[in-house]
């Protein structure tokens, strides 16, 4: 069990306000939960982040000195096991990122030509098994709350959440529903000490917006390190105790909002 | 009583027998578990998560089919989970009880086991054919990944399904250390945490490598419960201090509770926060030091759990009580109802303030 009274620990923590933090991470071999891997590890913080494809997972690690775990967040079955090794591994944790995603159809149709097989997975990596992962790992973020570390979770949103755009529907109202559901958890929470974001990180070059719109011109997308920074920054504040139910931006381009704020 | 078959933590129409400190007796609905607090207590709960403790295999020097149950730690550190203590079953699986289930073959030290991914081998046997301390291969990292694919929670005859791990883990559970779940805890949920701060009554945890509660071995039950590691956060520490100084009591959920916060105050100066052993057996001739009240199950006479309540009643009260249990037909076992028990004794041990200043 993992020692909770470290002055020293504490003294470089006021310094270094990642170094330390036990932080998980789903969807961690690519894109903007690769990025958060390798951003969070080279702050000092102690990582674990959650994929689906073992070889990778392997190479990710192996790169990154973060711990790997295989498993998908959308089978209700890998729940527990994956909050298992994460607060195992871990001996704890203050920071979760519900980051996994899954965009639905690909290509992008409209809602009228999206079959229900297709609509109930993106539910269930974006919705269901966000809410299925942080309940497993709730008891371990109060404990972090209550011991004074602070504990956050990170919903990554998007802006359509928000905004209704034709052809993203199953991803839309999968991560409207998530950022809804944020919300809630911010104000059940909140005298827990259990803070929670729902987060944009705008347009990224990522395989995944890759997948979504094939012709996008790279050059005008937001790399994923730079958003990655961001999120840690927003989190960062919120661990501190300093997230505030105003409406906050973070980079010029990204609408960024904490979960208590109505969107 | 009769055995609590469905994995329902927090059944609606779940009991809780109160016996206060001058021995009366009350039916409640155990929902209403807070109106039996009073501002100013602090409720104290242990936050282990359940371990997939049970893992069948192979023992490879005869090729005879095992279950191995992990059943207590050799070491500190939730993150080292490689050296366990274990108790060894011939073949078979839950649907047999425990007592009919057939030895292991002869176990020696050396010995390889194939446990799905894992492989372990015997470090030393430890003086009963059940008994063992083994050694996992392998990093930290593959130990935790082989037992979130192939460990199953230790099962119990009496229930009708297998048990999955979210039926054993506690609506509050973290540190994942615990060989079986602290079942008390069961009672919890975020809405009675709530009512709790709501009514001036403050929660803490402490996390107790709650180990096997009854082997179905006469002679290992013994020998029961096995040294247990505890960990008690500065945070909890300090608000069990604040607690005592201002005449609040301090409520127990569950006997890992019990025995972490008694052993931890028995060097006499408070409750000592961080790391410790709990060794020690409570029973009747016990002398509590921090704890007023314990919720726990209902426990048998006879079995371990029983024996820690007669610290809190008298053998009377507690034979009045368990008469009581029987004739309402309470629920027993993990799943059943609970029993909310008053320390009948004012605290015999010195409470010194100036003493305890260390843990504030």
């Amino acid at each position: 069990m993992a020692q909770t009274y470290n002055p020293a620990a504490r003294r470089i923590r006021r310094a270094n306000p990642i170094a330390g933090l036990r932080v998980a991470i789903t969807g961690g071999t690519s894109g903007l939960g690769l990025a958060l891997v390798r951003e969070f590890g080279a702050c000092g913080a102690r990582v674990a982040f959650v994929a689906r494809d073992r070889a990778l997972v392997e190479r990710i690690a192996t790169a990154t000195g973060a711990c790997g775990i295989v498993g998908d967040i959308a089978r209700k079955e890998d729940t527990h096991a994956i909050a298992m090794q994460i607060v195992g591994l871990l001996g704890g944790l203050d920071v979760l990122i519900n980051n996994a995603s899954s965009l639905g159809p690909v290509p992008l149709r409209p809602l009228g030509d999206t079959d229900c097989e297709d609509l109930e997975l993106a539910l269930a990596t974006n919705l269901v098994g966000p809410f299925r992962l942080t309940k497993a790992l709730l008891g371990a973020l109060a404990a972090s709350a209550r011991e004074g570390r602070g504990a956050v979770v990170l919903n990554v949103s998007s802006d359509a959440a928000i905004n209704a755009y034709p052809g993203w529907g199953a991803y839309g109202a999968s991560k409207a529903a998530l950022h809804h559901l944020s919300r809630i958890w911010q104000e059940e929470f909140a005298t827990q000490g259990v803070h929670f974001l729902s987060l944009d990180p705008g347009d990224m070059d990522t395989p995944l917006h890759a997948l979504a719109v094939p012709d996008a011109d790279r050059a005008t997308l937001k790399r994923p390190e730079t958003a990655a920074r961001e999120l840690i920054a927003a989190a960062t504040v919120a661990l501190a105790g300093r997230s505030g139910r105003q409406r906050s931006h973070v980079g010029a381009d990204a609408g960024v909002e904490t979960a208590a704020a109505p969107g | 009583m009769i055995a609590a078959r469905e994995p329902q933590q927090r059944a609606p129409d779940a009991r809780l027998l109160v016996i206060e400190a001058d021995g009366s007796l009350t039916h409640a609905a155990r929902v209403g578990l807070v109106d039996f607090l009073h501002r100013g207590d602090l409720v104290i709960a242990n936050d282990a998560a359940t371990l997939p403790a049970s893992l069948h295999g192979v023992h490879l020097p005869t090729g005879a089919a095992i279950e191995v149950r992990l059943a207590g730690r050799l070491a500190h550190g939730a993150t080292e989970l490689r050296r366990c203590i274990a108790i060894v079953f011939g073949s078979g699986d839950f649907r047999t009880r425990t007592e009919e289930r057939p030895l292991p073959p002869a176990l020696a030290s050396g010995d390889r086991l194939a446990l799905g991914p894992l492989t372990a081998v015997i470090e030393r046997t430890l003086e009963h054919p059940r008994l063992i301390a083994l050694r996992f291969d392998g990093s930290s990292t593959e130990v935790w990944a082989g037992l979130a694919r192939h460990g199953r929670p230790i099962q119990y005859a009496h229930m009708r399904l297998p048990l999955a791990l979210w039926d054993v883990w506690t609506p509050i559970a973290g540190p994942p250390v615990a060989f079986e779940p602290p079942s008390a805890g069961f009672a919890l949920d975020w809405q009675l945490l709530a009512a709790l701060r709501n009514r001036g009554i403050g929660f803490a945890t402490l996390t107790h490598a709650a180990g096997i509660s009854s082997t179905g071995d006469a002679d290992l039950d013994r020998r029961l419960p096995f040294h247990e590691p505890y960990l008690i956060p500065v945070s909890t520490a300090r608000a069990i201090h604040r607690t005592r100084v201002r005449g609040g009591r301090i409520v127990a959920i569950g006997t890992t509770v019990v025995r972490a916060l008694e052993h931890a105050a028995s060097l006499g100066a408070g409750v000592r926060p961080g790391a410790g052993f709990a060794d020690q057996r409570i029973g009747a001739g016990t002398k509590l030091r921090v704890v007023d009240a314990v919720l726990s199950g209902t426990h048998e006479p006879g079995s371990s759990h029983y024996d820690l309540l007669r610290a809190f009643a008298d053998d009377a009260t507690l034979r009045e009580a368990s008469a009581a249990l029987d004739a309402h037909r309470y629920r027993t076992h993990e799943f059943g109802d609970s029993m909310l028990v008053v320390r009948c004794e004012q605290r015999i041990a010195c409470w010194c303030p100036s003493a305890d200043r260390a843990a504030a």
